[in-house]
């Protein structure tokens, strides 16, 4: 057993993507790529003993790495998972891998450096999931927003300055609040950064909420909840694909596991109390932004939309509250839908980009009938449209299913209100499928597309194993997070008021 | 060989021919992919045979799991087989259709460019609706349930160039989860209150003691756990088997190719709600109200779809809406109780609907692809097998005495006759009129093609149906018999249309054939006993009927059709003349596509783009974002002289701007 493997899922990708920048300029691009694969490839291979060697049947963080940083203010490099985080940091390791495959031969201007940007995110991404310290946590999660930046602003479309600057300030405007959280509960705990501390602590019910709402403004925006969401449509239309992918399979989660590590155990008492605000705005994120979503014409802002509705489910699954008992089915299915967006919607913005290469517009109505000129690629689609509108056997319905099953057993209106995704999420997702895929062949630009290469279908055939595996298999993955949940669950139930 | 084994193998045997035509089909070729596909299912058309049969010669019923799919809470949720009596009776239905439409495909589709895809469709849709019959729990059926929904989407849509076949797959989609969302609901109802378990055993098991339980869906108002879980649950059955008033999408289905309309869109799939209403027949007993909720809807269907079926034009539609009211029927029979009936109902129908799509679908081969029966007539001499074997079904689908369709449909009425629950008055007359009706619209059809004038000679034949060619056969308009491979199973499908009924009716009605399969509460719902006790043999049953109204009721349907569309075809133009309102009601369908298109359709279009336009894009982005921008940008201009100029000057007062606003607007939240 290698130790200190959470340093290795870290700083893997950070150094081989300072290795891909000293490739070079774009003369090397060649190399930048296959050194960024092998990089990517090398931080998913040291992750995977995470999953594999996890003790399911332990409670409490796991690979734990413990150093003093700064030992004047009792700040640590403290690393460990749990059966929550383990599933994210994997997750993200395996998202790289496809995110430099997706940008293969898209991207030609400034390879190495939009090579680097993704590699370097990804160590700092699962950085954040691994903290243990809340100003580690607090640095990975200020600094993972600067790649996207960059990968936004210098990749991204025509509007991209505004679309980047929207990010920035949106998804900067909580955290500083998160500090100063911090910062008093680092007081609270005698002087102490340590996360697990923080969950010790006895806090007032005032304080808990005025906490709860410091939280709240970071993590909302970043899931994004209703009504701090409208940044995330106009950064996927703006990102690149590989942009778009990690944004919504990855960094939409730091928001939601925020609320997990942090909100719910520290403020249990706090999040009683504001929970019916939270599914109310769980709910608006499922049935509103599911109407919204219904009527774009431009795909990536649907499948924007999209991932929004869908987040609504894990912060849904969260705060469904029986008395002081989180909702055990409920909030593993936030999780099992955490990871299922993460293939899901990767693979929806994969097919986008590969339409958007060969046609160079996202608009639906440029589209139709591709499925005569990429018959291969609209079977893929179609899977991944059928697992985005939650069908069975798709790891897109096991979340959505148990949070629903959570849900009626909590309030009946409101797995009612959920439920409707059933015909919403088939309803935006196949119209769309059935404008731009079906159909005769709209036009002369589509008639000249050609089915996928060798390298997309690659891509497409990995994520559909994955998007099937963890729809016929999901206890695979549920088996490792159910002592941390109950864990969390029976810690919320448990009241922190003196 | 273990049993277990021998379930799964049948399970997966059509699933393993549909990759391999699927995937493959490409490289291995036509003949390749519809042998392997058809390999496939016959396996388990044999294997489902070989079941039924151990069943019937007393081996125990089977229910096991087959991996563990989920845990939560430390209880199993497992993908796993329940193979008892009802379960065997489907598998071998479904095999043995989906068996003779394997083989009819080879013949219908051999010049379509999809034919591998075609074949590796119709097997997953096997695949899938064996693990619907063959479930032992709640997850699993809910599966096999969209994933059948998914084949009928994929197949519904299968010529995807024709605009009209992917809006029916689209509407089918989502008309289907309407339904699914009750069913959804239901199932959370069941592991909510039944003791935590999706296990059909568990389930069952916990039902009686939660007989009287009540649950507030409304605050302050109690309801019946049992009635609204049922209910819920037959919202799917409502979906799936298109019951008034989600019946919407089946007769645009129509638009798939025949060979789908006969599998999926009469013989089975539309057929789940039916099955999963009887197999969950311990908790249906629990509740009149959800009965009586059935029995209405099913009432409903039964008529007024019958009468829809009246003014088709399309041959296809004809045998769709027939399908609708004989659905109908047997939700009927599930409203008084006669779950037996029902799924008897169900099994004769499959054979004899199958054989009337199919046979509809010779009938547009020999027509050159066309489906108006208006160019039709006389086609008797050309296709005599076709036209024998359309004979067959069509007096087994109206009930003629000792046909497979007599026996069935006989019984339902008599067990409405002999139900006392609320709505059995109006089940009644919708049932027995409904008979006639159902004569009248199918010999209308069976006249209107197979006989009288040759209506085909004197049309231009203009090719509306553009993605087939003119069939290959040069001198087109002159109707041909079609090849062996769709005439054989005409005559295979023929063969139980005619006498399955008469021997079957003893041992599934009135022996212990769903015995310990399905629950009835003999006490609050005699109509088996009932029927039972009237029923002396299938002889005297058929003997017996010539005097009772139905038979007077089908002949008198017959003979009206005759008269309108043989003797005298000037009175239905009168009729059409006099009657015009009622003759566009129906022609619009009740309008009923119409509202749900103009409500629903729109009005989520219309809510979504209100919610975008002024939500989205004009308070939060305009007002709440860009706003607070301006705002703060306004600010420093007149402070501008302090300040750098440098751009993160401007960014710091935008953060503290927005973060003023949207704490004001927390703190007025949390303080209500």
């Amino acid at each position: 057993m290698v130790e200190n493997l959470l340093s290795l899922a870290i700083w893997t990708p950070i150094v081989a993507g300072l290795l891909v920048l000293a490739t070079g300029g774009d003369k090397n691009a060649g190399l930048a790529r296959w050194v960024a694969l092998l990089g990517s490839l090398a931080g998913f291979v040291v992750s995977i003993p995470l999953f594999t060697g996890f003790q399911s049947l332990n409670g409490g963080m796991q690979f734990v790495e413990k150093a003093p940083w700064i030992a004047s203010l009792n700040i640590h490099y403290y690393l460990g998972v749990d059966g929550i985080s383990m599933l994210f940091v994997v997750l993200n390791s395996f998202t790289t891998v496809m995110v430099v495959l997706a940008g293969w031969q898209v991207i030609q201007q400034r390879v190495a450096q939009y090579m680097a940007a993704f590699l370097i995110m990804s160590g700092l991404i699962n950085g954040a999931f691994a903290a243990l310290d809340a100003i580690l946590f607090y640095v990975f999660f200020e600094a993972m927003l600067i790649p996207m930046y960059l990968i936004i602003g210098v990749w991204g479309g025509p509007r991209r300055v505004y679309a980047s600057i929207k990010f920035f300030l949106y998804t900067l405007l909580g955290s500083l609040l998160m500090l100063v959280a911090f910062i008093y509960l680092y007081q609270k705990a005698g002087q102490s950064f340590e996360i697990l501390k923080f969950h010790a602590l006895a806090i007032p019910l005032s304080v808990q909420i005025t906490l709860f709402v410091a939280f709240f403004l970071s993590f909302a925006v970043k899931v994004p909840m209703w009504p701090v969401h409208t940044w995330l449509p106009d950064a996927h239309v703006e990102a690149p694909t590989g942009g778009s992918m990690v944004l919504a399979a990855i960094t939409l989660k730091i928001g939601a596991y925020g609320f997990l590590r942090f909100a719910l155990p520290i403020l249990p008492d706090a999040s009683r109390e504001l929970a019916p605000l939270m599914v109310g705005l769980s709910l608006v994120a499922v049935v509103y932004i599911g109407l919204v979503a219904l009527v774009q014409t431009d795909m990536k802002k649907l499948v924007a939309y999209s991932s929004i509705s869908h987040m609504g489910f894990v912060t849904l699954g969260m705060f469904l509250f029986t008395g002081n008992q989180l909702n055990q089915w409920a909030v593993e299915g936030a999780l099992v839908q955490m990871v299922s967006h993460g293939f899901v919607s990767a693979a929806m913005f994969m097919c986008i980009g590969v339409m958007y290469d060969r046609l160079h517009t996202r608009n639906i109505a440029d589209y139709g009938g591709v499925a005569n000129k990429m018959p291969i690629f609209a079977a893929f689609m179609m899977l991944f449209a059928m697992a985005n509108s939650g069908l069975p056997a798709t790891s897109g319905f096991v979340g959505e299913f148990m949070v629903i099953m959570g849900a009626v057993q909590v309030n009946f209106w409101v797995a009612a209100a959920a439920a409707t995704t059933l015909i919403f999420g088939a309803a935006y997702t196949l119209w769309m499928y059935k404008r731009v895929i079906f159909g005769d062949v709209g036009n002369s630009h589509v008639a000249e597309m050609e089915d996928v290469n060798k390298r997309e279908f690659l891509v497409l055939a990995i994520l559909a194993v994955a998007v099937l595996g963890m729809g016929l298999l999901p206890d695979l993955f549920v088996s490792k997070m159910h002592l941390s949940v109950n864990d969390l669950i029976a810690h919320v139930a448990h009241s922190k008021l003196q | 060989m273990e049993m277990k084994s021998l379930y799964l193998l049948i399970a997966l045997a059509p699933l393993a021919g549909s990759a391999i035509a699927g995937l493959l089909g490409w490289a291995i070729g036509r003949v390749a992919a519809h042998l392997v596909t058809i390999g496939g299912v016959a396996v388990s058309a044999v294997g489902a045979v070989y079941v039924l049969n151990g069943l019937l010669n007393g081996a125990p019923t089977f229910d096991g799991p087959v991996y563990t799919w989920l845990t939560v809470g430390g209880i199993d949720y497992s993908v796993g087989f329940l193979i008892d009596n009802l379960t065997a009776m489907m598998m071998v239905v479904v095999t043995s259709v989906s068996l003779m439409v394997h083989i009819y495909t080879i013949g219908y589709m051999h010049e379509d460019p999809g034919y591998q895809r075609f074949f590796s469709y119709i097997s997953l849709f096997t695949f899938s609706m064996l693990m619907l019959v063959m479930s032992n729990n709640f997850i699993q059926l809910f599966f096999g349930w969209e994933a059948v929904g998914l084949v009928s989407y994929l197949l519904i849509g299968f010529w995807f160039k024709k605009p009209t076949a992917i809006f029916a797959n689209l509407k089918a989609f989502l008309v289907n989860r309407v339904g699914d969302f009750g069913f959804l609901l239901g199932i959370g109802m069941v592991l909510a209150y039944f003791g935590g378990s999706l296990h059909y055993a568990d389930v069952f098991a916990a039902a009686p003691g939660l007989a009287t339980k009540t649950v507030q869906i409304f605050p302050g108002v109690e309801w019946s756990l049992m009635t609204v879980t049922c209910i819920l649950l037959f919202i799917g059955a409502m979906g799936k088997s298109a019951q008034f008033p989600l019946h919407v999408w089946l007769p645009d289905s129509m638009e798939g190719p025949t060979p789908i309309s006969a599998l999926i869109h009469a013989a089975t799939m539309v057929t789940a709600g039916i099955f999963m209403v009887s197999r969950m027949s311990p908790l249906f007993e629990l509740s009149d109200t959800a009965l009586s909720f059935i029995l209405v809807i099913g009432s409903i269907t039964a008529l007024f779809m019958g009468f829809l079926g009246i003014i088709q034009n399309d041959i296809k539609r004809v045998v769709a809406y027939s399908t609708l009211s004989q659905l109908g029927y047997m939700t009927v029979a599930l409203g008084v109780s006669a779950y037996p009936v029902a799924v008897f109902h169900l099994m004769t129908h499959a054979f004899f609907k199958a054989l009337l799509f199919l046979g509809a679908g010779s009938v547009i081969m020999g027509m050159h692809h066309e489906q108006d029966m208006r160019r039709m007539g006389g086609l008797w001499k050309y296709m005599p097998v076709t036209w024998f074997t359309s004979l067959l079904g069509s007096l087994a689908l109206i009930g003629t005495p000792f046909f497979a369709g007599f026996y069935s449909k006989d019984s339902i009425i008599e067990a409405v006759a002999a139900s006392h629950i609320p709505g059995s008055s109006f089940a009644y007359f919708a049932v027995v009129a409904g008979v006639f009706i159902t004569a009248f619209y199918s010999f209308r059809m069976y006249f209107l093609v197979f006989h009288g004038e040759e209506r085909f000679r004197h049309v231009h034949h203009d090719d509306h149906h553009g993605h087939h060619d003119d069939h290959g056969h040069g001198h087109a308009h002159v109707p041909h018999e079609s090849p062996w491979v769709v005439t054989l199973p005409l005559v295979l499908l023929a063969i139980p249309s005619v006498i399955i009924g008469f021997i079957a009716i003893e041992p599934m009605l009135f022996g212990d054939f769903f015995k310990n399969v399905i629950f009835i509460n003999h006490e609050a719902h005699p109509v088996m006993e009932e029927l039972a006790h009237e029923f002396h043999g299938a002889v005297g049953m058929g003997v017996h009927s010539l005097s009772t109204l139905p038979f007077w009721l089908a002949l008198g349907g017959v003979a009206t059709a005759w008269l309108f569309y043989m003797k005298a075809p000037q009175i239905p133009a009168m009729f059409k003349a006099k009657l015009g309102a009622i003759h566009t009601l129906l022609e619009n369908k009740y309008y009923l596509d119409d509202i749900y298109f103009g409500v629903f359709a729109k009005g989520s279009r219309g809510l979504g783009t209100l919610l975008w336009k002024v939500g989205d894009q004009l308070l939060i982005d305009g007002l709440l974002v860009n706003g607070s921008a301006k705002v703060v940008g306004a600010f420093s201009a007149v402070v501008r002289k302090l300040q750098t100029g440098f751009i993160y000057s401007y960014a710091t007062a935008m953060i503290i701007g927005v973060l003023g606003l949207m704490t004001i607007w927390f703190s007025g939240l949390i303080a209500h």
